[in-house]
This record gives C-alpha cells, sequence and structure tokens, in this order.
C-alpha cells in the first residue's frame, strides 16, 4: 500500500510530454491523484478488508484467524446481550437531539433573522460554544452536571425544583448528554440563518398584503423554503448521532448501568478493551448498513417535503 | 392601525431581546463557570451555594498545571495534528478541487460522486480495519495515521468546500492564461489560489479546528506513546472516574488554557468562520 504511494506521488508532480491532446485530457486526473492515492489507501482498503474481518474472530493479541462466517452477526443479535441495550440507547439519543436540535437552532435563527440591533453580537455569542473543542466542552458539563457542586442543580435549587443526581441516575443519563449536545447547536444555527437570507422578502410582503398572520407566514413561506436546509441539517445530524462517543467516553464512560453505553461505545469497548476486532468489525459493518439505509429512506422521502425552487 | 402595529413591533421585539438574552446566558455560563474555578482554591469550589467571584484568585493554579501536567508536549504533539491538517487542507485539497472544480477529464463526476459518498460515511466503519492496516505498517504508536492521510488530502469535506468555491471563479482569467502560454498548475497557482482568500481562510480555520479537537483518532492509534498524546488525550486523562472530576481547579485550568486558542482564532476570523459554514450548508 505504502509503496504506491511515491509512484503516484511523482505521476502528479512530473509532467509526461507526448502529444499536448493527452495531457491536456488527463492532467487533471493529476490533480485529483493524491486524493485518489488517499481513497484507495484509507477509504476502499479498509471497508474491504472490514467487510472481510467481520467474517473472522481477529484478535490483536495474536492468536490465529480463523474464518467464523456469520458467527459475530449472530451473537450480536442473538447472544450479546449489551448490542441491544447499546442500540436502544442510540436510538434514544437520536430521537431527541436530532428533532430538539433542529426545532431549537431554527427557532434561534428566526430570531436572529429579525430585524433588531445586535444581531451580529447575538450571532457570534450562540456560535461560541460550537468552536470549543469537544474534550474541553465535555469536561466543563461534566462539572456542571455534578450533583453537589455543580451549577445547574444549583439552579434548580434557586427554583425550588429537586436536585438530579445528572450523572449517576440512569434516566438522567441520556438527557444531559442531550442538554450538552444542543448547547453546541451554533454551526447548524448559522446553517440556518444563512437560508432564512436567501427567502426573498417580497414573498413576505406579498403574504401580508393577503393578511397572512406571522404564523401564517411561518408555515407558509419560511419554512417550506427552508426545507432544503433542514433536510441538510437533519442528514448531517443522523450521521453525528449515530456515532455519538466523545461526550458519552468522556463524561460517563458509558454509564451508569450502560444508560450511556452508545452504540460507537460498545464497539470501542470490544476492539479495544477486549480486543475482539473481528466482532467489532461486525458492528461496524452493523452501523454501516443501519446508517446507509436510513439516510437512504430519508433521501427518498426528500422529494415530497423538500421543496426544491 | 399605524400606532398599534408600531406598539406591537416595540412588544415583539423587546419579547425577542428578552429571549435571545436568556439563551445567551445558557451559552455563556458555562464558559464563564470554567474560568472562574480555574481560578479558585478546592475549599472555594467546594462550597455550597456556589461563589462567582475567586477569592482569593489563584492564578498559581495555571502555573501549577504547567509543573503537573507536561503541556509544552502536549501543545507540540497538538500542533504536529494541527499543522499537517492545515498544510494538507491548504494545498492538497486545494489541488484536488482545483481538479474537480476546473479540469475536465474522463470519469471526473463519477469520482466526484465517490468523494461525496465518503462525506457521508461514517468514521467508525474505518476505524477498525484502519487499526489493522496501520498495525501491519508498523504506523500505530506513530503520527503517520494521522499526518499521511491529512497531507494525502483525504478530507472530503474540504476538498467540496474549496471546489464550490473555485467553480465561482470565471473561466475566462484561466482561458486567457492558457492562452499566454500558462500551464494548469500556474493557472492554480497565480490565478485561483490567490482569488481564494476566503474559502482557503475558512478552511484553514475548519482544519486547525479538527486538528486541535482530534480525539478519537490519538487515542486509539497513539495509545501506547505517553509522549505522543495531545492536549485532547491529555486532558481527558487528567479527569476521574466518571461523572467526578478531582483537582478540579487544575482541570478547568487546563480545559481553559486550550479553549483560548479557539476562541482567539473564532476572534479574528469569524468572517471565515460563518462564511465556511454558510458555504457548506446552502450548497449542500
Amino acid at each position: 500500500m505504502i509503496g504506491r504511494m511515491p509512484v503516484a506521488g511523482r505521476a502528479a508532480a512530473a509532467r509526461p510530454r507526448p502529444s499536448r491532446g493527452w495531457l491536456r485530457r488527463w492532467v487533471g486526473l493529476a490533480f485529483v491523484a493524491p486524493w485518489l492515492l488517499a481513497f484507495v489507501a484509507f477509504d476502499a482498503i479498509p471497508i474491504f478488508s472490514g467487510f472481510y474481518h467481520s467474517f473472522t474472530d481477529w484478535s490483536i493479541t495474536g492468536s490465529p484467524t480463523r474464518f467464523v462466517g456469520l458467527a459475530n452477526y449472530r451473537e450480536a443479535f442473538t447472544r450479546d446481550p449489551l448490542f441491544w441495550k447499546a442500540v436502544t440507547n442510540t436510538l434514544y439519543y437520536i430521537g431527541f437531539s436530532v428533532p430538539i436540535g433542529i426545532v431549537t437552532a431554527f427557532s434561534v435563527a428566526l430570531l436572529l433573522n429579525r430585524r433588531i440591533r445586535g444581531t451580529t453580537l447575538y450571532r457570534t455569542i450562540y456560535y461560541l460554544p460550537s468552536v470549543v473543542p469537544t474534550v474541553a466542552a465535555t469536561i466543563v458539563w461534566t462539572f456542571i452536571f455534578e450533583t453537589r457542586r455543580g451549577i445547574l442543580n444549583w439552579v434548580l435549587e434557586f427554583l425550588h425544583l429537586p436536585i438530579v443526581r445528572w450523572l449517576s441516575d440512569p434516566a438522567w443519563a441520556k438527557p444531559a448528554l442531550i442538554i450538552m449536545s444542543l448547547w453546541g447547536m451554533g454551526s447548524s444555527m448559522v446553517i440556518y440563518l444563512a437560508g432564512l437570507q436567501g427567502v426573498p422578502q417580497e414573498l413576505y410582503e406579498a403574504a401580508e398584503i393577503d393578511g397572512a398572520s406571522g404564523w401564517q407566514r411561518l408555515v407558509g413561506v419560511t419554512v417550506p423554503l427552508m426545507t432544503p436546509t433542514i433536510f441538510f441539517n437533519l442528514m448531517m445530524g443522523l450521521i453525528n448521532a449515530f456515532q455519538v462517543f466523545n461526550s458519552a467516553f468522556i463524561m460517563t464512560g458509558g454509564g451508569p448501568f450502560n444508560a450511556t453505553l452508545f452504540y460507537m461505545l460498545h464497539l470501542y469497548n470490544h476492539a479495544f478493551r477486549y480486543f475482539r476486532m473481528g466482532y467489532a468489525a461486525a458492528l461496524a459493518v452493523v452501523l454501516f448498513v443501519v446508517v446507509l439505509t436510513l439516510t437512504a429512506i430519508v433521501n427518498r422521502t426528500s422529494d415530497r417535503w423538500v421543496y426544491y425552487s | 392601525m399605524a400606532v398599534r402595529s408600531h406598539r406591537a413591533r416595540l412588544f415583539s421585539d423587546g419579547a425577542t431581546h428578552l429571549v435571545l438574552v436568556a439563551g445567551s446566558v445558557i451559552m455563556l455560563v458555562p464558559l464563564a463557570w470554567t474560568v472562574s474555578t480555574s481560578l479558585k482554591t478546592l475549599q472555594q469550589i467546594a462550597i455550597w451555594p456556589p461563589q462567582w467571584i475567586p477569592r482569593p484568585v489563584m492564578w498559581s493554579n495555571y502555573v501549577e498545571v504547567f509543573r503537573r501536567v507536561p503541556v509544552a508536549l502536549y501543545l507540540r504533539n497538538t500542533m504536529v495534528i494541527v499543522s499537517t491538517n492545515v498544510l494538507g487542507s491548504v494545498v492538497t485539497c486545494a489541488l484536488v478541487a482545483y481538479g474537480f472544480a476546473r479540469t475536465q477529464f474522463p470519469g471526473r463526476d463519477a469520482l466526484f460522486m465517490l468523494l461525496l459518498s465518503t462525506l457521508m460515511m461514517p468514521y467508525v466503519v474505518r476505524l477498525i480495519p484502519l487499526f489493522v492496516i496501520y498495525n501491519q505498517i508498523g504506523w500505530i504508536n506513530t503520527f503517520l495515521p494521522l499526518v499521511v492521510p491529512a497531507l494525502l488530502g483525504r478530507n472530503p469535506f474540504y476538498i467540496f468546500l474549496l471546489r464550490q468555491f473555485f467553480k465561482g471563479i470565471p473561466e475566462e482569467l484561466s482561458d486567457a492564461a492558457r492562452i499566454d502560454g500558462c500551464s494548469e498548475l500556474g493557472i492554480w497557482w497565480r490565478i485561483v489560489m490567490p482569488l481564494s482568500k476566503p474559502a482557503l481562510a475558512a478552511v484553514t480555520i475548519f482544519a486547525f479546528q479538527a486538528g486541535w479537537d482530534d480525539f478519537l483518532r490519538p487515542l486509539v492509534y497513539m495509545a501506547g506513546r505517553t509522549d505522543l498524546r495531545p492536549l485532547s488525550v491529555g486532558l481527558y486523562l487528567l479527569r476521574g472516574g466518571a461523572g467526578q472530576i478531582p483537582d478540579t481547579h487544575y482541570m478547568m485550568a487546563l480545559t481553559t488554557l486550550m479553549i483560548i486558542p479557539v476562541l482567539a482564532l473564532f476572534a479574528a476570523g469569524q468572517r471565515y468562520f460563518i462564511q465556511g459554514v454558510t458555504l457548506t450548508g446552502l450548497k449542500g
């Protein structure tokens, strides 16, 4: 694999000089060559080898690898109790964080799109958390969620609400992670804002002349015209939520009582704690197929609700 | 009628500000709380209800962090990842983007579709097999798994973003240069690149941020070498068991140190940040 690199590198740099027509026809490929090489080495080969390894009991410990057929898949679906736990945890996380994230980011963008003072400052403030490195943000929120020293419980106490054991109560650990994910909704908010600024002003004026109320204008004009942007954020949100890892890994390590054992954590544990690479590869293939299917379904439904002018 | 609608407008503007200010507080409090905690004594952190103003102000927490944690080493390692990430995206990704945006060759559109499909692919699909491959070729516990893909431009998002921008540059400029005998490489470097500074700035910022934030890959591929740990992994390892933070003040000091550079970058290049994010969403 590495043996191929210098060859393609030379092909990209040096310019063969037969006929000029030949050169003109293929010069573009030379520009694309580095990526193409990377694609073969870091995408195509790993994906195929991942498929292959998912049918083996490959382990990093050095014991000989055997072909086990569908055993890994059978184990995941029938014998691994934590597999379904991880699946339901992940679906819970996706089911709440993605829609709530879309509604929140869209609502903030709507407010920021109004002609009021200070929108630039507000935009900066709302975008700010999404530039904070994930590890740093997670550490910050771990401290905020602490039962006895965290400011979130201080706020609850101040409001005379019962205190919550955010990260040690299995019922609250997932909501805690969802709350934290909402803090970083700034980049999708900015995407909505850019989309909103592209909605032609005349449409609002026309709707107003027709006597449409603010709500009617939102539902009848803004939302339909924003569906391509909503669609984009939905797809990205789904793909990211399926792979939620860093926050849970750092904050709870999958606990308490596996309440935040998301799919990626389960996979990580099998690969790098129990060194069952073959089984982990099978888990990765399952995730890949699920994400592919789901995005295909969302994509299919898109021509029914996404409006392209 | 006009008076009433004016009043209604004032009212709704006021309500908007109210909501936005409340939201702003929620956005900013975690950051303010981090900085405040990083300057407190452990005794003051334990006080309930929490106190906002550190008394005394423990600047020495920051000195102590440097004593306890090899911050300079972690920073160097992070910078290796960040700099190759930036270099790969500004040079290699820009070259590739030029190939896709402004040249014709057989199979170009098919290859671009392939590139887009990798944009949607979960990273985990490649994580395990890449670990296996890196293990076989001796790349585990080196920077190579992070550096080589970056330098080869394995970053479809940046390529996509730059291609969108390159396509907007008038074709006549390239044609004129071609008539003057300029090579494609020359056109890329002398015409397209200088005209694409905003997009390159956006990509630089994203690449910096992504490198600075990279956690899973260093964790997995370089776990065996404590001297290669980047800041992100170093910070993670400082924390104790699940859901609790010992030495909170030092932890928060290091967290603050990790946040400051990206915030500074954001302050300096906010325009490009927003532009870059916008470029992704609108044409996605």
